[in-house]
C-alpha cells in the first residue's frame, strides 16, 4: 500500500545550524506513530516540514500523492494535515465557535449553519460544548488545547500532526487531552505524534522513533522499543521514564 | 447560536468580566475638558467684546482644521497599512519602496514638507506639462486644501507604517502559522487573523497621532489655508489685541486636543482590559 505520509532524505539547515540531516519515513493510512528525542534533535522541524511551515533544502515529502512542490499543492496539503501546536495558537480575537468556523468557512467555502453545526458536534466530542461562546482567555490551558484539536479536525483532516501537545500544561490537564487523543487513534486517524507521554506512546503507537541530532536513530513498535538494545534508546528513555 | 448574545470582551456587554467597572466609573480627567469648555463659554458671555467676535469670525477656520484633520487622519490609517505591510514584505523591491519612502519622510521637517508640496510641486507640473505640451498639467494650480491633506497624509502615513508594522509585529508567530495550517492563504490568514488582532495593538498609538495630527494643523497657515490659527492670525492683524484672540484660539484647540486625548485613553483601556 501506497504511505499517505512519504519523506524522503530531507535535510534542513537555519543558518549553520543542520536541523535535519537526511530524515526517511514512511507513515501509512491509521498509523499513529510518536517520535521522541532531546531538545533541538529536530522533532518539530520535521513534522513542521510535513505540512511545509518550514521549507526543506533537500529532499522529497509526499503527502496523499501529493507532492509538495508548488504554492497551490502545498495549500491543498494543509487542508488535508491538522495541526495542534505545544502552544494551542487559538486565535483570541474570536471565541471558540469563531475559532473553529473561521476556516470552515474561508477554506472549506462552507455555509455558516453548516460550519457550526459541525463545530458543535466536535465541541461535544471534546467535551466543551458549554464554552462555544467563551474566548480562548477564559480557558484553561487543557480546555484551550482541546478547542485546538477540534478547530483541525474541522477541516476533516486525514492526517493530525501533534507537537507536544501536552508539554504547556499542568499535569492535572495532561489527561484531558490525552484522553481527546486517544479517542481519535481508535477512530482510526492517522497521527504523527511528538510527545514525551509514555503512557499515550504505549497504549496508542504502532510504532516509535527516536530522534537525535537531526536523524532517525531507533524506530520499532512500542514492545519493541521499549526494550531495545540500542544505547542511545536505552539511555534517553531511562531519562524520560524518570521525569 | 445566533440568539445567544456574543461574550465579546471589551464589547458592549462587558459587565460581567473582572476589572470592567473601571470603565463604568467616570474618568475624572473629562473635569479638565469640561472646565476648559465651561472658561471658553464665560469668556464669551462675559467679555462679548472681543471673545465673542472671536469666536464667531474663527468659527469656519475651526471647521478647516477638523476637516483637513479628519479626512488627513482617514487617508493616514489607508497608506499607513500599505506602508507597515510593505515594510513587511518578503519581496525586496516592495520593502526597499516602503523603506525608502518611510526614511525619506521621516528626515524633512513637516513644515519644509507642506511647503514643498504648496510652492514646489506645482511648479513640477507645470515644467513638465509645458515640456509634453499638456495643457492640463501646464495651467496645474494647487488647491490649498487639498495640498494640505495630501502633504498631512504623505508625512503622517510613513510614522503610521511603523506602528502598523510594529503591531503586526507583534502578534505571535503562532496565530500565522494556526491559520496557514488550516489551509489558509497568505492574505487570508493577514485578513482574518492578524490584522483584527494587531489594529487592537495599534489603536491607542494611533489615538496619539490623531492629536499629533489636529496641532499639526496649525501648519497650514503658512500656505494660505484659512484654518482656526491663520484665522486668529487674520483676526488680530485687523484688531492688535494678541492676548485675548491667541489665548482664545489656544483654548480651542486645548478643548479639542483634550477632548480627543480622552477618547484615546477609554479605547487604551478598553483595550488593556480585553487582554
Ligand atoms: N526558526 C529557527 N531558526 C533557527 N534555528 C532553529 C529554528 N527552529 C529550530 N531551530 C534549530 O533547529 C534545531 C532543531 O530544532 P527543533 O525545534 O526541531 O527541535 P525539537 O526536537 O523540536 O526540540 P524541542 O524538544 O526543544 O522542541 C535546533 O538546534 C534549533 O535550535
Ligand atoms: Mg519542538
Amino acid at each position: 500500500m501506497e504511505p499517505i505520509i512519504h519523506i524522503e532524505n530531507i535535510h534542513k539547515h537555519f543558518g549553520m545550524v543542520h536541523a535535519l540531516r537526511g530524515v526517511s519515513l514512511d507513515v501509512h493510512k491509521g498509523e499513529v506513530v510518536v517520535i521522541i528525542g532531546p531538545s533541538g534533535s529536530g522533532k518539530s522541524t520535521l513534522l513542521r516540514c510535513i505540512n511545509r511551515l518550514e521549507e526543506y533544502d533537500d529532499g522529497e515529502i509526499v503527502v496523499d500523492n501529493i507532492p509538495l512542490d508548488s504554492a497551490q499543492n502545498i495549500n491543498t496539503v494543509r487542508r488535508e494535515i491538522g495541526m495542534v501546536f505545544q502552544s494551542f495558537n487559538l486565535f483570541t480575537h474570536l471565541t471558540v465557535m469563531e475559532n473553529l468556523t473561521l476556516a470552515q468557512r474561508v477554506v472549506r467555502k462552507r455555509q455558516k449553519n453548516e460550519s457550526q453545526k459541525i463545530a458543535l458536534n466536535l465541541l461535544a466530542k471534546v467535551g466543551i460544548s458549554e464554552k462555544a461562546q467563551a474566548y480562548p482567555v477564559q480557558l484553561s490551558g487543557g480546555q484551550q488545547q482541546r478547542v485546538a484539536i477540534a478547530r483541525a479536525l474541522a477541516m476533516d483532516p486525514k492526517i493530525m500532526l501533534f507537537d507536544e501537545p501536552t508539554s504547556a500544561l499542568d499535569p492535572e490537564m495532561i489527561k484531558e487531552v490525552l484522553d481527546v487523543m486517544l479517542a481519535l487513534t481508535k477512530e482510526g486517524m492517522t497521527m504523527v505524534v511528538v510527545s514525551h507521554e509514555m503512557g499515550f506512546a504505549h497504549a496508542a503507537a504502532n510504532r516509535m522513533i527516536l530522534m537525535d541530532e537531526g536523524q532517525i536513530i531507533d524506530e520499532a513498535t512500542p514492545e519493541k522499543f521499549f526494550a531495545s538494545s540500542n544505547e542511545r534508546t536505552k539511555l534517553f528513555l531511562s531519562k524520560v521514564l524518570h521525569m | 447560536m445566533d440568539g445567544q448574545p456574543k461574550l465579546r470582551p471589551g464589547g458592549s456587554k462587558l459587565t460581567h468580566i473582572p476589572g470592567a467597572g473601571v470603565i463604568a466609573r467616570v474618568d475624572p480627567w473629562w473635569g479638565l475638558v469640561i472646565l476648559v469648555a465651561v472658561l471658553i463659554v464665560i469668556l464669551v458671555t462675559a467679555k462679548a467684546d472681543p471673545f465673542r467676535n472671536i469666536l464667531l469670525f474663527v468659527r469656519h477656520g475651526i471647521v478647516i482644521t477638523v476637516f483637513i484633520t479628519a479626512m488627513a487622519f482617514m487617508l493616514t490609517l489607508l497608506l499607513g497599512l500599505i506602508g507597515g505591510l510593505g515594510r513587511l514584505s518578503r519581496n525586496r523591491f516592495i520593502y526597499g519602496v516602503a523603506t525608502l519612502y518611510v526614511e525619506i519622510v521621516r528626515g524633512i521637517p513637516l513644515l519644509v514638507q507642506l511647503i514643498w508640496w504648496y510652492f514646489a510641486f506645482p511648479v513640477v507640473i507645470q515644467t513638465v506639462g509645458e515640456w509634453l505640451n499638456f495643457s492640463a498639467m501646464a495651467n496645474y494650480h494647487a488647491n490649498p486644501i487639498f495640498t494640505a491633506i495630501a502633504a498631512f497624509t504623505i508625512c503622517y502615513g510613513a510614522y503610521m507604517s511603523e506602528i502598523y508594522r510594529a503591531g503586526i509585529q507583534s502578534i505571535p508567530k503562532g496565530q500565522m502559522e494556526a491559520a496557514r495550517s488550516l489551509g489558509m492563504t497568505h492574505f487570508q490568514s493577514m485578513r482574518h487573523v492578524v490584522l483584527p488582532q494587531a489594529f487592537r495593538v495599534v489603536l491607542p498609538p494611533i489615538g496619539n497621532e490623531f492629536i499629533a495630527l489636529l496641532k499639526d494643523s496649525s501648519l497650514v497657515s503658512v500656505v494660505a489655508v484659512a484654518d482656526l490659527t491663520r484665522r486668529g492670525r487674520e483676526f488680530m492683524a485687523v484688531n492688535f489685541n494678541p492676548i485675548e484672540v491667541w489665548t482664545m484660539v489656544a483654548l480651542i484647540y486645548l478643548v479639542m486636543t483634550l477632548f480627543s486625548a480622552r477618547g484615546v485613553a477609554w479605547i487604551e483601556k478598553k483595550t488593556h482590559i480585553e487582554k
